[in-house]
């Protein structure tokens, strides 16, 4: 909640012009009673038809002005409750741009993007509702028992006992139902998750005719959430009821009250009459109210929901110095006894890991599944924070490089290929958005990828559907290889992103990216022997650590778990 | 309007369960609302027992104060029934409505899937129906106590004067055309608002989804950048839509107020003439604007509704979308085929504009195993698209065991061939729950003995829970290589007739792999199989090498036979021990 409100600090004059407004409309409301009232005690006594056309006139008056302040007051509360939805919405997606690799793969996709839309439009819902009735509703039931004081002090004491114990009814109701809606709210995360996932894993599903069994998952965790729902609905839902209850049974004292009162000759018989007419207005009040309440509770369970996200913890941003430049006492990329643990708890994904590499070199990573080689390269732009150890470029520790240079100066093919709905130019553009077409297609030279985009209709205007659906796994590998070469950077990494190619692509881009860049420093990790046999150093991984390193002859010789993986490739 | 009533008419199905439920909660309406319009009554009746000092009937007034507290205590009591009433129906209808929703999905063809963003799709069956329950509450709970409200009060107003009721009835539907004049103009605006949501859900969800490439290239900005242009849009068409839709209320109101007047006005003339005296004046007048509020109310709820729909539209739409052409009534079923597969001059292509596969023959024996090579592109992925008929040809056939597919169950059909693609799709959950998607029976033993084989019972053991290890959405932390391992044992476990293998060992290492391989020699003895691979190595002992360029097929026979042909194969093979430099 706290979170939420400096998003409201450009809407200042809209929340309080909103419900000001709202206000005057009660005030011009209250104005009729009276008009009503001189209309009969002078129109009527004094058989003054003039009196009564103008007391009607003036009461359409009224309910003109009354209208215009009530469309003035919506405007606002519109203008501040989609003002601010919006600035919410921006403060998330920003603070999901900020979030770190563990981070984002603790927090799932489906709840952001629920948290991002359906949250977001109940507090915006809630906040828009809030800013046209909070000060009305407290106003009239002040108002009332003000109004009552002025009737018979000891008729107003039952006003003051009842609006504590109204208080009390609505704010425990709130109490119990936010957390119940924060419940219902994660239980819609669940269906996000699985409707999400459905779509995804749509062939996987019905290459194994899974689709009976997820729709009778997708039915239980449906009727969950309608449970809970209509839990939820029926405590929030007491709301009403209870106050009409409460103020009845408090109507009924007063009465009681009064007649005590009028027996004794305190006050008369009218005055029992208006206490019971203020007394009514409250109850009428209290029923818009607690519409609203329920409306509220809602959205301070879904802003809560948000602040969770906007609260995680963020990287500081600390002076930290730009890309080191290059010292001739130092190798260019060096890690001295690295060890990663992705969570506190699980076992190490790498184990003391320790080389370095000149400037220019073809380093090849390989070793079997699991053995830590996306690990290793993810270490190098600082995607995770080594647990143990040190890796420095140019002699400079990579904590103390502002990611944002070190970032710009790798370009990294995830094993995953991600490409975005856009066109290929688009697409490109990402390595650096001042590259031109022949940067561009310089790129998509290099990475093999000009035979197919040439093919396509509009070549670089190609669109590309979401997630790269109209592309296949090999077209859309060289074009994540394309992407990364656009930014000409000075470190590249290729994690696993050949294997879709076949052998003879796979050769000639290896050649093309070399011959692009004679001092770019690449990182291969594949599982083909090929692919790296030509490195200037390949280390083997095994489980973590390092089996060998060195150059493919001499661990051709002397290394076992190489020798293994070449043989099981080139078995001649 | 017109669109709407369609809309409607197609909500219609899901609201027909809801009928019982409907007249109940009318009933409780009904009854909390009489009793609730009584209490005003009991209320001037005591006042009456109070006359003035030593004069007041205590008996008579203790009576009715007894009176109004069991009517406050009822009424509470089926307001509170008809409020859980109202809250079962809605979160019922939409729960059905969302199951519906998720069925089709289940059964729309891949190509509606693949061309349709998921994250809009998504948006539908989540926030579209959100927002048409919240309306559809709204709409309930408003529209029986006002109803109930108007019947009674109406009812009043004339037994005291039936000619100023009567101009009260006439005068009413002034308000109802006020409330449908911006209702209409609202309609466009809530549509408009619930695309420009879809279309942001999609772009959030495919951002998010790719956040980690995002941030590897300092795309941070950028990206904040277009999310920016597409929220400043929805700021726009959201306050307009919500503004435009809070309009209705003081209009409605503003034209009641008038009518109020109106009657004030009348009722002072009819008083002047001493055809009315002042205190039924009084009474009439309050009986009239208790009369006008559930007006306010039920306008409101009928611009609330408005929104709604206008989601509801694009449920329903994905409801209604066309599913998968069902299998033929006499469908046979593929009962463990022998695994003879034909194609039969198949042409087929995704667009009109592009033919992706021309003229594509084949036919293969029982146990033959079936490579496919060629350049990226060529439509390895297709042919496997059109196997498992999650697309149909254009022309030409394709059979199994002398039978069309498309005249045997897509059920049997598919259960008949394992697959494995490149896209290692696993879900959120256990370890457990992802090997078992293809056979929910097997026990502890087998799921162990088939990771064995796969080789995927090392990594899973060292895993925080092992086999019970909860893996988030897409795989979650573990390499794509694991991730294939985990697909393949799952395929394993499900141990089908006949297997198709997409680049199913790209990620994994060679020696595993040809560890795989040989489990799956030993499990596939006697049963065919198509392997797509990029490493030649992968696929030199199998029967028959297809080798594939722009659909057609260009050579095929065996490893042997196909490098002394020294044509198209031999150069790809030959490419793998080319030694460029890097």
């Amino acid at each position: 909640m706290k979170e939420l409100i400096k998003y409201l600090k450009n809407y200042k004059k809209e929340c309080v012009l909103a419900p000001l407004f709202k206000l005057l409309e009660a005030l011009f409301e209250l104005i009729v009673p009276l008009a009503v009232a001189a209309l009969i005690d002078r129109g009527i006594g004094g058989n003054d038809t003039a009196f009564v056309l103008r007391m009607g006139g003036f009461m359409v008056l009224l309910g003109a002005a009354g209208l215009a302040f009530s469309i003035t007051a919506q405007y606002f509360a519109a203008a501040a409750a989609t003002g601010f939805s919006s600035k919410v919405r921006r403060a998330l997606f920003k603070a999901v741009q900020t979030f770190d690799f563990s981070t984002l793969d603790k927090t799932g996709t489906g709840t952001l993007i629920t948290r991002m839309t359906s949250d977001v439009a109940q507090v915006q819902n809630g906040l828009n509702m809030f800013l046209r009735l909070f000060l009305r509703s407290p106003f009239i039931v002040f108002g009332a028992m003000i109004m009552a004081f002025t009737v018979d002090l000891q008729g107003a004491l039952v006003f003051v006992v009842l609006i504590p114990v109204l208080f009390i009814v609505v704010a425990g109701i709130m109490r119990v139902t936010r957390p119940a809606y924060r419940l219902v709210q994660s239980k819609l995360d669940g269906i996000t998750g699985r409707t999400r996932e459905n779509l995804t894993g749509v062939r996987v599903i019905r290459a194994f005719h899974g689709e009976k069994r997820e729709e009778e998952s997708f039915l239980r965790e449906n009727d969950e959430l309608v449970d809970l729902q209509e839990k939820t609905g029926s405590i929030s839902a007491l709301m009403n009821p209870l106050t009409l209850v409460i103020v009845n049974l408090f109507t009924a004292g007063l009465i009681y009250v009064g007649a005590v009162r009028v027996d004794h000759g305190f006050i008369t018989r009218g005055s029992v009459v208006a206490l019971v007419n203020y007394m009514s207005q409250i109850l009428i009040e209290l029923v818009k109210l607690a519409n609203l309440v329920v409306l509220l509770t809602k959205a301070m369970a879904s802003a809560d929901r948000v602040g969770e996200i906007l609260n995680k913890e963020r990287p500081e941003p600390g002076e930290k110095q730009g890309f080191p430049p290059e010292n001739g006492d130092v190798p260019y990329i060096s890690f001295d006894n690295v060890s990663l643990r992705y969570e506190e708890g699980s076992d190490l994904a790498l184990e003391n890991i320790s080389f370095s590499v000149n400037k220019g070199d073809t380093v090849g990573v390989i070793g079997g599944t699991g053995s830590g080689k996306t690990s290793l390269v993810s270490l190098i732009p600082g995607y995770y924070k080594a647990t143990e150890g040190s890796i420095r470029i140019n002699g400079v520790e990579i904590g103390d490089i502002d990611e944002k240079a070190l970032r710009e100066k790798t370009g990294m093919v995830f094993q995953k290929t991600d490409l975005f709905s856009g066109s290929i130019r688009d697409n490109l553009l990402w390595g650096d958005p001042d590259a031109s077409d022949s940067d561009l297609m310089e790129a998509v030279n290099a990475a093999q990828a000009s035979e197919f985009v040439n093919e396509k209709p509009g070549e670089l205007d190609f669109f590309i559907e979401q997630s790269g659906k109209n592309l296949s796994g090999g077209q859309k590998q060289r074009l994540t290889i394309a992407r990364a070469l656009v930014r000409h950077p000075e470190i590249l990494i290729m994690d696993d992103s050949a294997s879709a190619l076949d052998f003879a692509t796979d050769a000639r881009l290896r050649s093309c990216i070399r011959e692009m860049a004679r001092s770019m420093t690449i990182f291969i990790v594949s599982q083909r022997a090929a692919s790296v046999m030509h490195s200037d150093l390949i280390i083997v991984l095994d489980d973590g650590r390092i089996a060998g390193m060195g150059k493919h002859e001499d661990l051709l010789r002397e290394n076992e778990v190489y020798k293994e993986i070449y043989y099981s490739q080139f078995p001649d | 309007m017109t669109n709407q009533l369609t809309t409607i008419k197609k909500l219609l199905p899901f609201l027909k369960p809801c009928r019982g439920l409907f007249v109940l909660a009318l009933m409780a309406a009904t009854v909390s609302s009489l009793l609730t319009l009584y209490i005003p009554r009991l209320t001037g009746e005591a006042v009456d027992c109070i006359i003035g000092p030593g004069n007041v009937n205590f008996h008579g007034a203790l009576m009715i104060i007894v009176k109004i507290a069991v009517c406050a205590c009822l009424a509470g009591f089926f307001q509170w029934i008809m409020s859980i009433l109202n809250n079962k129906m809605t979160f019922e209808i939409v729960r059905d409505m969302r199951n519906a929703a998720f069925k089709n999905i289940e059964r729309l063809p891949l190509k509606y899937l693949d061309s349709n963003p998921s994250g809009d799709l998504m948006s539908r069956v989540i926030a579209d129906a959100d927002q048409f329950a919240d309306g559809l509450l709204m709409g309930f709970t408003q529209f029986f106590t006002g109803v109930v409200t108007i019947l009674g009060t109406l009812f009043f107003m004339l037994m005291i004067d039936w000619r100023i009721g009567l101009l009260v009835v006439v005068l009413t539907p002034l308000s109802f055309f006020v409330a449908k004049f911006i209702a209409t103009h609202t309609y466009e605006y809530a549509k408009l608002q619930a695309g420009i949501r879809g279309e942001e859900t999609g772009f959030v969800n495919e951002m998010i989804a790719g956040q980690k490439v995002v941030k590897a290239f300092g795309r941070e900005e950028a990206v904040l950048r277009d999310f920016d242009e597409i929220n400043e849009r929805m700021e726009k068409a959201s306050l307009k839509a919500t503004f435009y839709s809070s309009l209705t209320n003081p209009s409605t109101r503003f034209v009641n107020n008038t009518v109020y007047a109106l009657v004030a006005i009348a009722g002072a003339f009819a008083a002047i003439g001493k055809l009315m005296t002042v205190g039924e004046l009084t009474s009439f007048l309050s009986y009239a604007s208790q009369y006008t509020r559930p007006f306010n109310e039920i306008s409101g709820v009928i611009t609330e509704l408005q929104g709604a729909i206008a989601c509801a539209e694009r449920l329903v739409d994905l409801i209604e979308e066309e599913p998968e052409i069902p299998d033929p009534v006499d469908a046979e079923e593929l009962n463990m085929p022998e695994g003879r597969v034909r194609m039969d001059s198949v042409c087929f292509s995704y667009t009109p504009d592009r033919e992706l596969i021309r003229d594509f023959s084949l036919s293969v024996d029982p146990g033959m195993r079936i490579a496919i090579v060629g350049p990226t592109g060529c439509g390895k992925t297709t042919l496997i698209n059109l196997l498992m008929r999650f697309y149909d040809v254009n022309s030409g056939s394709i059979s199994v065991d002398g039978k069309d597919i498309r005249k045997v169950t897509r059920r049997s059909l598919r259960d008949s061939y394992g697959m494995v693609l490149q896209d290692t799709w696993l879900r959120s959950g256990s370890i457990r729950d992802n090997l078992t998607i293809g056979n929910p029976e097997a026990t502890d033993e087998e799921i162990i003995e088939a990771a064995k084989t796969c080789h995927s019972h090392s990594f899973i053991r060292r895993l925080p829970k092992g086999y019970d290890t909860y893996i988030g959405e897409d795989g979650g932390g573990l390499s794509a290589g694991q991730k294939q391992l985990l697909c393949i044992t799952r395929v394993m476990l499900s141990s089908p007739d006949m297997l198709i293998l997409d680049e199913a060992t790209s990620s994994i290492d060679t020696r595993t792999e040809i560890r795989i391989q040989k489990a799956f020699h030993s499990m596939m003895a006697g049963r065919t199989s198509f392997i797509v691979a990029h490493r030649l190595s992968t696929i030199r002992e199998s029967d028959l090498i297809l080798c594939m360029r722009d659909g057609n097929i260009v050579e095929s026979g065996t490893h042997k036979e196909l490098l002394a042909e020294k044509g198209f194969y031999y150069q790809l093979y030959m490419s793998q021990f080319s030694g460029k430099a890097i």
